[in-house]
């Protein structure tokens, strides 16, 4: 299956990917000016970068093979699709009771914080992540992982 | 009084477009964009704009556009806002003014007036698509006759650089630029079959594995020269000058000499790695000589030897001096070469036209009768594939690219390479910045330009009926003059268009 796998040593920090996420999750659906200008309330990136001093690098979902999210969901509407590997969150039952997010061991899963409390992660836009194709610097990929090379 | 103060460039931000979300202000290692606490929204002061273009390039709504700020003085052609601002700042400062990169000043260009010929009617032209083309060169001393054993192989061939496109990256050393920039030219010459130079700056431990690809270049600092060095690369460059700087050596501020850079060029951590302007031990056409047989003899005669020398009054003369003391190769910079530091003063108005110079040499090789016995390398101031072709036409056997070859890993050309603070990642050892180049896109986009190049180069040798570039090395028969005087043509040995 596809992940989005990062190379540190190539984030340069301008957090693009960022900004393309919340533009690919807003309702103007991937217009930057609209959803940075007219959403009342902007969705929150579901990649963010972490830096201190030198260092930096996006946290995108590893989309677990063993996820602590999945198994730690009260209401098993956090599942892996058997077929593409993903980990996604059924809105209608999702209680919002933030375990998963919680339970993520690299803060991947956030409030959604629009329009309901419900928790929100990464879908791989459509195996189109729009994190990857805006990163200036190819320091996110999106690729095959092998089940050895698994990031879970 | 600060009168140096002034922005250069202004910083236009269209408001309608810019959605505050601070890319800009993260790139800029000038500082020139900053977010506004009280209002939220990013502004920006051009004082520190160095026009590099890195906000423009990755702002997502394309809400930035620099140009040159609109602050005119008198309306004088002799005392242009340039001259101005340079006497304001050394009236401030009392000191040399530095730059990068090549000259910008307004002088003719020699490959922009001459035009290259194509075949019609009476000779057919060849579609490099369907048909070979030629474009191997081989860089060394040739034999005066070859010499061909019972399995016809060539016999005492010295040693020869085999390249595929007669292009390679010119001497950029690693402290003047990054090793992410040097990784990208090195793995792009490797698979393109060409060659990057290491500059004075000696090998960095991670790049012996390009040796094959690799010439290792013996500056008057010495730095980082030693055995293993020597036989790392497949040819040994001796640089005696630059054409950005003809005349005098080169200083890497101590700010510069990172670990890295420091073991690379074995020198003190921190140390300013001064290049004396001449070798100490070059005063003579002898004295070269011998450098050049001790670098022989410590590789065992099996590399060639190559001469660096800046275009200069007398190339000609000091061309021949170089093949008769046992150069294989003669590289000649033009006085448009770029660098990453250099005084204004000495770029701008110090050496020769490329074109010129070259024209001169090989001329001077010929009629003395030893034009084969040293190959022919010029650089400084090739900017795309025509004026590789007309250099060939003129003599060349290769080009070497420096500016061109950065400016397809990112740069903008904005001459502030002395300064340490590149926002592509090039120009620059601050770990945050050269993390801005990432070699496997840069090592792509300068082997895609070289590709791009070949296929134009066999598109124009095609067009004039040539199958190898070999037939159009010194055939100056191809090329034609416009708006040149008698002199100038005399000297490129070309005719004026028409005749």
């Amino acid at each position: 299956m596809k992940r989005i796998r990062i190379k540190e040593q190539y984030c340069i920090g301008c957090r693009l990917c960022e900004i393309h996420c919340i533009a690919a999750h807003s309702t103007y659906k991937y217009d930057l000016i609209r959803t940075f200008k007219h959403e009342a309330t902007r969705p929150k990136p579901r990649i963010v970068i972490e830096e201190a001093g030198e260092t930096c690098f996006a946290l995108p979902c590893r989309q677990c093979t063993e996820a602590h999210c999945v198994r730690a969901c009260i209401t098993g509407s956090m599942k892996k699709d058997p077929q593409s590997g993903m980990v996604f969150n059924d809105p209608e039952r999702c209680v919002a009771c933030w375990t998963c997010i919680a339970a993520c061991p690299y803060g991947a899963i956030v409030r959604e914080g629009t329009h309901s409390k419900l928790a929100v992660k990464c879908d791989l836009c459509g195996d189109n992540p729009q994190c990857v194709i805006h990163c200036p610097n190819e320091a996110l990929v999106f690729e095959d992982v092998t089940e050895e090379g698994d990031m879970g | 009084m600060g009168f140096s103060k002034k922005a250069k460039f202004k910083v236009e931000r269209d408001r309608d477009r810019c959605i505050d979300c601070g890319v800009c202000v993260r790139q800029c290692a000038n500082e020139v964009h900053y977010l506004d606490e009280e209002t939220k929204e990013v502004k920006c002061n051009a004082t520190a704009c160095v026009n590099c273009q890195r906000c423009v390039e990755l702002c997502p709504t394309g809400a930035l556009a620099i140009s040159v700020a609109p602050q005119q003085y008198t309306n004088s052609d002799s005392w242009s806002v340039d001259h101005m601002r340079a006497i304001q700042i050394q009236a401030e400062s009392g000191g040399i003014l530095l730059t990068g990169m090549g000259s910008d000043r307004v002088m003719p260009s020699y490959f922009d007036r001459m035009m290259l010929n194509a075949s019609q009617v009476t000779n057919p032209s060849i579609d490099p698509l369907r048909e070979p083309m030629e474009l191997r060169t081989f860089l060394g001393r040739k034999p005066p006759k070859l010499e061909l054993n019972a399995h016809g192989e060539p016999q005492n061939v010295p040693p020869q650089l085999e390249i595929e496109v007669p292009i390679m990256f010119s001497a950029m050393s690693f402290g003047s630029i990054s090793l992410n920039a040097i990784t990208s030219l090195a793995t792009a010459a490797t698979e393109e079959n060409t060659f990057y130079n290491t500059g004075e700056g000696g090998l960095h431990k991670d790049l012996f594995k390009y040796g094959k690809n690799t010439i290792t270049q013996v500056a008057s600092g010495r730095f980082g020269v030693n055995i293993d060095y020597l036989q790392a690369g497949a040819a040994i460059e001796i640089k005696i000058g630059q054409g950005a700087k003809p005349g005098i050596g080169g200083h890497l501020p101590g700010e510069k000499v990172g670990a890295d850079v420091a073991q690379t060029r074995m020198i003190p951590l921190g140390s300013d790695a001064i290049s004396p302007a001449p070798h100490h031990d070059i005063y003579s056409i002898e004295d070269l000589a011998q450098l050049i047989y001790s670098l022989k003899e410590a590789t065992e005669y099996m590399k060639p030897i190559s001469v660096k020398i800046a275009a200069v009054h007398n190339v000609a003369a000091i061309a021949s001096g170089i093949a008769r003391a046992g150069a294989d190769i003669i590289a000649i910079d033009g006085y448009r070469g770029g660098t990453g530091a250099t005084p204004l003063r000495t770029r701008d108005h110090v050496g020769l036209p490329i074109e010129l110079a070259l024209a001169a040499v090989d001329t001077r090789l010929r009629e003395e009768g030893i034009r084969q016995e040293i190959s022919l390398v010029v650089g400084g101031g090739i900017r795309h594939s025509a004026d590789v072709v007309k250099a060939i036409a003129l003599g060349a056997d290769a080009v070497y690219i420096g500016t061109a070859a950065l400016i397809a890993l990112g740069c903008h050309v904005c001459q502030k390479c002395y300064t340490g603070k590149c926002n592509w990642g090039i120009a620059t050892q601050t770990p945050t910045l050269v993390k801005r180049l990432n070699p496997e896109v840069g090592a792509r986009r300068a082997a895609n330009l070289l590709r791009a190049w070949k296929h134009e180069i066999k598109e124009m040798l095609g067009g004039m009926g040539i199958n190898a570039l070999e037939s159009l090395r010194g055939n100056r028969l191809m090329l034609r003059g416009v708006g040149m005087t008698d002199s100038e043509l005399r000297i490129l040995g070309i005719k004026a268009a028409g005749e």
